[in-house]
């Protein structure tokens, strides 16, 4: 527990290097909602091949070196109505709100964007008083 | 070509960076929305060893006249805050509570999350494929 906070700097620090690489290199803000979403509803299909590598690196690269170095574990719920909506909604509200917490958070907040920083406070609101009622009150999850 | 393999370095670094942090373990990120309960800060590091080298490739772009391997920088930030982004935020917000996944680290974890991070990841990119639609709805002035 302690070194979690450790960790979480380091794989920060390569967050924010992909996103430096990613706006100097091809002047693209790192948004994982927007690459992705422009190849589902074809609004990025111009550029689809950019997406589309950025796309198989982030999925790519894990699975090459985590067996390698260390074993990796989501938690996820076990629960499908929970995943399931849980990934619709995600899918859903990146989407219309134009970006997600690498978009709106880590590219928009580092140049005090004011609709990166409303999202992320709408966000996080949103969550924790989801997470909120349905831990602590209906005991769901 | 070379924005393609500029485009997949930094797709595999960012995924890296992911599951490092922790933000791939659902407990982690579920932790840290759990302020009435036992907190887990993790998440907060995680964004500021991010914001601070984006902050200065912001500051380097803004002295470049151009990217490295392209013809122009990402326009100026809108000022907009609408309906729109007020109730993304808030649906993005409620299903990221619900299964603990975002968008980057659904696809960081996909070699690791079994059949639940694929059925994340099917349910995540139909709800995209719905966006447009909902939009259309809220762009109408009488709902």
């Amino acid at each position: 527990m302690p070194i979690d906070w450790i960790w979480g700097l380091v794989g920060g620090l390569l967050i924010g290097l992909s996103a430096s690489c990613f706006l100097l290199m091809n002047g693209r803000i790192m948004g994982i909602s927007g690459l992705l979403g422009g190849l589902v509803d074809r609004s990025g299909w111009h550029d689809w091949s950019e997406r589309a590598a950025f796309v198989f690196g982030t999925i790519a690269l894990p699975a090459l070196a985590i067996p390698a170095l260390w074993t990796a574990q989501t938690h996820l719920t076990t629960n499908w109505t929970l995943t399931l909506s849980g990934g619709f909604l995600v899918g859903i509200g990146t989407r219309l709100a134009n970006g997600c917490t690498s978009g709106h958070g880590v590219c928009g907040i580092s140049r005090l964007s004011l609709r990166g920083i409303t999202a992320t406070v709408f966000y996080i609101l949103a969550g924790a008083v989801t997470l909120g009622l349905m831990r602590h009150i209906w005991g769901i999850l | 070509m070379r924005r393609q393999i500029a485009s997949l370095i930094a797709g595999g670094v960012f995924g890296i960076g992911l599951t490092l942090s922790g933000m791939t373990d659902t407990a982690k990120v579920q932790g840290w929305l759990d302020i009435f309960g036992a907190w887990d800060p993790t998440l907060a590091f995680v964004m500021v060893g991010a914001i601070v080298p984006m902050a200065l490739a912001w500051w380097i772009a803004a002295r470049m006249d151009k990217p490295v391997l392209g013809s122009s920088f990402p326009p100026a930030a809108g000022t907009q805050v609408g309906p729109d982004l007020i109730i993304g935020s808030v649906l993005f917000g409620l299903g990221w509570a619900l299964a603990g996944l975002c968008p980057g680290p659904a696809l960081a974890s996909l070699s690791f999350g079994g059949t639940g991070g694929l059925m994340f990841l099917a349910a995540m990119l139909a709800g995209m494929a719905a966006a447009p639609s909902l939009r259309a709805r809220l762009a109408r002035p009488t709902l």
